[in-house]
């Protein structure tokens, strides 16, 4: 089933009136339980692309639609909403509130949420095993390891059970271990519980694992292919 | 978990938050210390002013005291008085005649006011009585007893038992005057009363100028409770006709001002302090925001709403501000109770005070209205000073903050 279905998109960044055409036409469908990496140089537009996606950003021409819904006629403050009700995000690097324990930290997006504080806990501890690190729930991210951090940053965008994750870079600051550690976990997520993600990345790790792969160039769509 | 995460936001940076509550500490204490301070002070004047000159309440001819001719006199005041003690809520009251003298010893003359007394009666209106420097209360001296004050006697060269000379017009209009001896020397925290009034016996008065027993220029009441004093004024009125009857803060009424400026006085202090306080503490709230452009773009990016965003720093901002103003409020009003019965001694510095009727050993006071307004102005300042800060951080995009490092 297509989840997102994005037609002709554009974002032109104006910088010092010199249009920069970051996105420039993409037409994509992504379906539930992808695994897919979009891979290009950097400044090729992905982060561009993702925030569009994650509905961070408004786009200058074209449509996204999210499960029936057109994200780009949404105000900023219904995608607010929207990011927190339907979309899981992990950046690069800093995802977490320094003050607040790694389970206080995936707490705090329920809260959000109005979730109630008995299910909250229950359910982040359940997150914390999962991407397993649950021995580490009341420890603060500035004692986690690079490769820790980015683990509860996974299981923080699950808490909102989103219908897909959005991952811009996640082991761009990681060591070769931390990264095989991190894409076995959200490969387990996408296979056992179905969950949907896209990567943006420029690593060859991550594109091993991916079982789709796009291919941008200059903000446009050049390869899409998907693997057997 | 806002109010969590802002809390503990304010221990991100130590050193830093603590500048600002030691800051607003410092800045609290100075300002409810001083204020305690300066309004001990004026309370004290204020109720020695009325305990040893004013008392609560006079009654007079209409115009006596702008003019306090001899002939301003009315009769049948032991009756009036008697009348007058028996309403609720006036302790005591206690006639007097009250006229303008020249005083002369061997040394000098000078303009005075005498003030006839019935000297065991007006002991329960004022308390000049408890003030003797030296002699007493009309006590030791047969004929014509007169009590002056410590800087009247020191001009004329006065001593316990020398002789005065008092000149004035009689009620006729005609020269008169006595010799007098002294039997007792006051002296008041107010040297301006001290050298400007003196007493007699008010029967020994009324014969030099020749009015009757029952005649008097004055009548002073004190009030059981000095709260009462409007509502005793109005009873006194109904009994005296034809009469004027005055609280002290209309008879005096820079008396009655005195506190009302002064607590004016200290709140614009306050303020003043306060808004320095509160550049520092928008300056310090701004740099927290630029710090975490990213954090704040990353709490938005997954779904924290704007208006959450802006209390999470306004909390923050009235947190600290909150800290160091209590603090500050609490160590002054502890130094106040501390030194509330020891006193200050100004009197190293303050030899003019006393010329003014202002005593050199403060005992600071704290009224609790004046605790509650300068906690409520730090609040204020608090949440003024994390508006533009927390404004600041509304502004970011999240898509922008995130790029940001
Ligand atoms: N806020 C912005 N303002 C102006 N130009 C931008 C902005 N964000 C990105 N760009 C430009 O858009 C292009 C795509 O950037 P980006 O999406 O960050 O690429 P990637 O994530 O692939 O490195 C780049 O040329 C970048 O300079
Ligand atoms: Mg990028």
């Amino acid at each position: 089933m297509a989840i997102i279905k994005i037609k002709n998109l554009e974002k032109t960044y104006n910088k010092k009136q010199i249009p920069v055409h970051a996105i420039n036409g993409i037409d994509l469908t992504f379906q539930e339980g992808e695994f897919t990496a979009l891979v290009a140089p950097s400044g090729a537009g992905k982060t561009t692309f993702l925030n569009l996606l994650g509905g961070l950003d408004a786009p200058t021409g074209g449509s996204i639609e999210i499960g029936g819904k057109r994200m780009d006629h949404l105000s900023s403050a219904e995608r607010t909403r929207f990011r927190l009700e339907h979309i899981g995000f992990v950046f690069q690097a800093y995802n977490l509130i320094p003050v607040l324990s790694a389970a206080e930290n995936i707490e705090f997006i329920m809260e959000l949420q109005g979730v109630p504080k008995k299910e909250r806990s229950a359910r982040s501890k359940e997150l914390l095993e999962a991407v397993g690190i649950a021995d580490k729930a009341n420890i603060r991210p500035g004692q986690l390891s690079g490769g820790q951090q980015q683990r509860v940053a996974v299981a923080r965008a699950l808490a909102s059970k989103p219908k897909f994750i959005l991952a811009d870079e996640p082991t761009a600051n990681l060591d070769s271990k931390s990264t095989e550690n991190l894409l076995d976990i959200m490969q387990k997520l996408n296979e056992k519980e179905n969950i949907t993600f896209i990567f943006a990345t420029h690593d060859a790790r991550v594109v091993k694992k991916a079982r789709r792969v796009i291919t941008l160039e200059d903000g446009k769509v050049i390869s899409d292919e998907v693997k057997k | 978990m806002i109010l969590k995460i802002a809390w503990r936001n304010i221990w991100r940076n130590p050193i830093r938050s603590w500048i600002v509550i030691m800051a607003l500490t410092v800045g609290m204490y100075a300002g409810v210390f001083s204020t305690t301070f300066m309004h001990g002070w004026m309370m004290q004047r204020l109720r020695a002013g009325i305990e040893t000159e004013t008392s609560h309440i006079q009654v007079h001819l209409p115009g006596f005291k702008m003019a306090e001719d001899v002939k301003s006199y009315f009769t049948n005041s032991s009756q009036l008085v008697h009348e007058i003690e028996n309403i609720e809520g006036v302790e005591a009251a206690s006639e007097r005649v009250v006229i303008s003298a020249m005083v002369a010893s061997a040394e000098k003359a000078s303009g005075i006011k005498v003030i006839g007394v019935d000297p065991g009666k007006d002991t329960l209106v004022v308390n000049v009585n408890k003030q003797m420097f030296d002699g007493s209360w009309f006590k030791g001296v047969k004929r014509n007893p007169i009590v002056i004050g410590y800087k009247l006697a020191q001009e004329l060269k006065l001593k316990v038992r020398s002789k005065v000379i008092l000149r004035f017009q009689d009620s006729q209009g005609d020269f008169s005057g006595g010799a007098f001896r002294v039997a007792g020397i006051f002296k008041t925290l107010n040297t301006g009363f001290d050298e400007g009034n003196l007493f007699v016996q008010n029967s020994d008065l009324r014969s030099l100028i020749t009015i009757s027993n029952d005649s008097a220029h004055e009548i002073v009441i004190r009030c059981d409770d000095p709260t009462m004093v409007d509502k005793v004024v109005g009873k006194v009125t109904a009994k005296a006709q034809g009469l004027e009857v005055e609280s002290w803060m209309e008879i005096s009424p820079e008396l009655g001002y005195l506190t009302e400026t002064m607590n004016l006085y200290m709140y614009v202090f306050v303020i003043i302090i306060l808004i320095a306080l509160g550049f520092g503490i928008v300056n310090t709230m701004l740099m927290v925001v630029l710090e975490r452009v990213h954090e704040l773009g990353m709490l938005m990016a997954v779904g924290m709403r704007k208006g959450q965003v802006f209390i999470m720093i306004l909390l923050e901002t009235l947190m600290l501000s909150a800290l160091g103003g209590f603090v500050g409020i609490v160590l002054g009003i502890v130094t106040t109770q501390l030194t509330a019965k020891t006193g200050i001694d100004l009197s190293m510095w303050a030899e003019g005070l006393s010329e003014m009727g202002f005593a050199s050993i403060i005992y600071p006071e704290y009224n609790l209205q004046m605790v509650i307004g300068v906690s409520v102005l730090v609040i204020f300042t608090g949440v003024l000073a994390a508006v533009y800060p927390a404004y600041k951080a509304l502004k970011l995009n999240p898509s922008q903050a995130l790029q940001s490092i």
